[in-house]
């Protein structure tokens, strides 16, 4: 019986992956399909005004996938080169992605872990400072960029204030919540033990929210990363939202579809490391 | 005062999409009081004669030099992969904006040491019009004339401003000569600004995808992206402003009067290179050379002919004919104090200042036409010899010396 569940279970595998892999082919060839350059009739010579215009062609179309593919390999052929500071490759300017959102989060990680347990500890604190967290937390980050220039009046920091202010809060309030939610007796039995508050903190409410806190920061590198596109765009300069901005102002579609999957592979890879930590705390009561 | 400019740099908002109700804002927190203001901040006597005769050695050789990707920036541009920098001894970084507000922030943070900006920008900024008053001198204009109104493809038939109420338009800044001049062209054609058409002010280039997807029906906005809709077959080219004004100014280089005076030596190589790449830029013969040096991804990011059609002037109009028109766009560097007059008598036309407006006073602060006719003198260029003169516009005298008179001799406006 055993031997038939798992068989069952290795084909529903393989066949999800075949699913996903027809979905993928056809996708794609659709995509491919109907966005090809309609040929023939072009081999007459070509008047000034169609000289001037790029040729005789007069709709605008989607990339084809293949343009994608062959531009990823351009790109990622050479992610390093820099061509001064308005041009440079692909990789640095992840990495200024990187280093901007990585800043700003673990900033905002080692002010809302204190705060949220002492807001999740004190229900006095709780009362008091919950106004505040419910009038911040809803504005859009990107809201805070003019005033965060005018008065940091740096564009690099500002940018990493907008990632800061913008991945504090889910930090902050799973932290409150999963330290408000351990279970009394466990802190009873802290207490009759004559445990320190401090010690408490750390030996019974810390692994016990662990996993709760972990969800926050996973909520809150999520947000962060969409978060840097926008405000790159914005500030300009350097990173990959500079990069997509910087190929909108050519319309050139093709790069700009080859920096989504960018962005979306390295958000993806973002979460798995805080999947994968949040793995390991994970407990079974 | 803090106050109110936190809160108007709130208010300009994120995105640049909002409508002109900023204004109404502005006038709400009393705009008036900025020309009063105005006096005290600025150290008049230091301000003329910054350039020196005799330079010493560059207090600094490595500048930053912020500009927004048009060809209005041609000079600011090109002087960088054709040597106009090097040539006086500084090692620039022209570094690429993503639009007009975060280059007057960067250029108030003195992230920029000195900037490509709109001509109206250093007079709003001076006046602390939309943003931190601060002392901003502009000792050369880059190009004159160079913009256009597009019209999406579906208005073929609608040629006559008339027929346009209800238009929603593009113009890339509120302090801008694109704003100023679509107001004053439907203006003139007896439609209100503010009432009849819908102007918002949008990045240029998000105008061309805006445009194709029909959120607004036109722009007048700066090249590559009148040149641009052409050909991506989106729209077509309605009018060049040359045809509203003859010759008038549009972008800027402009610095903060601090760096000037801390830095006298590299501001005055600073704006010898500059002046010679305006100058350089503004020969036909040139043309074509620096279009290939300034399309690449580190400047302009655009394809080369396009760039060619509009410095070239010989460009498809989008209505299937060829136009040769030279001087569709050139470049001048000699910032004339009458055009400031006329940029402040539209913006007291308009309500973007309000109150007694020292015309001529501020003009000469801000626009440093002594400081470019030397320069352009020393390098062997001619050089006009009056700072001011009465121009043309639509047919209408401007006179610089009666500015109030002008404001108040329209039919449609606010002031």
């Amino acid at each position: 019986m055993d031997r038939t569940t798992t068989e069952w279970n290795l084909s529903l595998n393989m066949r999800a992956t075949l699913v996903a892999l027809v979905l993928l082919v056809v996708g794609l060839g659709l995509w491919e399909g109907l966005n090809q350059v309609p040929s023939g009739g072009n081999t007459a010579e070509m008047t000034e005004y169609e000289k001037l215009m790029g040729g005789v062609e007069d709709t605008a179309r989607v990339p084809p996938p293949s343009d994608v593919i062959e531009r990823a390999w351009q790109e990622l052929s050479n992610p390093f080169y820099d061509a001064g500071p308005n041009d440079k490759g692909i990789g640095i300017q992840l990495g200024y992605s990187l280093y901007r959102v990585l800043t700003g989060y673990l900033l905002a990680a080692a002010v809302a872990i204190p705060v949220g347990f002492l807001i999740g500890m004190s229900p006095l604190m709780y009362r008091a400072l919950n106004p505040f967290i419910q009038v911040l937390k809803p504005i859009s980050p990107l809201a805070w960029m003019p005033l965060a220039l005018f008065i940091i009046r740096d564009s690099e920091a500002s940018a990493i204030f907008v990632i800061f202010i913008c991945s504090i809060w889910p930090m902050l309030i799973n932290t409150a919540f999963g330290v408000a939610g351990v279970r009394e007796d466990w802190v009873n039995v802290a207490r009759t033990h004559e445990l320190s508050p401090l010690k408490t903190a750390f030996k019974v409410i810390l692994p016990a929210a662990a996993p709760t806190i972990l969800t926050g920061m996973r909520i809150s590198i999520g947000i962060a990363w969409l978060v840097i596109v926008a405000a790159e765009m914005l500030v300009g300069g350097t990173g990959i939202g500079y990069y997509v901005w910087n190929e909108w102002n050519n319309l050139d579609l093709t790069s700009v579809i080859f920096s989504i999957l960018m962005i979306g592979v390295v958000g993806m890879l973002l979460d798995m490391c805080l999947a994968t930590v949040s793995r390991l705390v994970t407990y079974e009561e | 005062m803090l106050d109110r400019m936190v809160e108007s740099t709130l208010v300009r908002g994120i995105f640049g999409h909002s409508d002109m109700h900023r204004r109404q804002f502005m006038k709400l927190v009393g705009g008036g009081t900025a020309a009063a203001a105005l006096a005290s901040f600025l150290p008049m006597e230091a301000i003329k004669a910054a350039v020196k005769e005799d330079m010493g050695p560059l207090e600094k050789t490595r500048l930053n030099v912020g500009f927004v990707p048009i060809t209005c920036a041609t000079p600011i541009i090109m002087a960088h992969p054709m040597g106009f920098y090097e040539r006086y001894g500084l090692d620039v970084s022209v570094i690429k904006t993503a639009g007009w507000a975060v280059a007057r922030d960067k250029s108030l943070n003195r992230e920029y040491d000195a900037a490509h900006m709109l001509t109206p920008m250093p007079l709003a900024m001076t006046l602390g019009a939309g943003s931190t008053p601060e002392p901003y001198i502009m000792p050369a204009v880059e190009n004159i004339n160079g913009q256009a109104i597009v019209l999406h493809n579906d208005h073929k038939e609608k040629r006559d401003p008339k027929q346009w109420k209800g238009f929603i338009f593009g113009v890339p800044f509120e302090y801008s000569m694109h704003n100023f001049l679509l107001r004053y062209y439907v203006a003139e054609h007896g439609l209100d600004p503010d009432q009849d058409i819908q102007i918002r002010v949008i990045p240029p280039p998000e105008m061309v995808a805006n445009l194709r997807a029909g959120n607004i029906d036109g722009f007048l906005s700066p090249d590559p992206f009148n040149q641009r809709a052409v050909y991506e077959r989106i729209g077509f080219i309605h009018l060049l402003t040359k045809e509203i004004w003859e010759g008038h100014p549009c972008c800027a280089f402009a610095t903060s009067q601090a760096f000037a005076t801390e830095n006298p030596n590299t501001y005055g190589a600073l704006l010898r290179s500059i002046i010679d790449a305006t100058q350089y830029s503004s020969k036909q013969e040139n043309r074509k050379e620096i279009a290939a040096a300034i399309a690449p991804t580190n400047y302009l990011n655009q394809p080369v002919t396009v760039i060619e059609q509009v410095l070239t002037g010989t460009y498809a109009d989008g209505l299937g004919g060829v136009q040769r028109v030279p001087d569709r766009i050139d470049f001048d560097p000699f910032p004339w104090h009458s055009m400031a007059v006329w940029i402040l008598t539209q913006m007291k036309r308009w309500g973007y200042i309000e109150g007694d407006v020292n015309y001529q006073q501020i003009a000469e602060q801000v626009y440093l036409a002594s400081d470019a006719g030397k320069v352009m003198r020393e390098l062997g260029y001619d050089a006009p010899d009056e700072a001011s003169r009465n121009y043309e516009i639509m047919g209408k005298t401007f006179d610089y010396t009666q500015p109030e008179a002008y404001v108040k001799s329209f039919a449609i406006g606010r002031g």
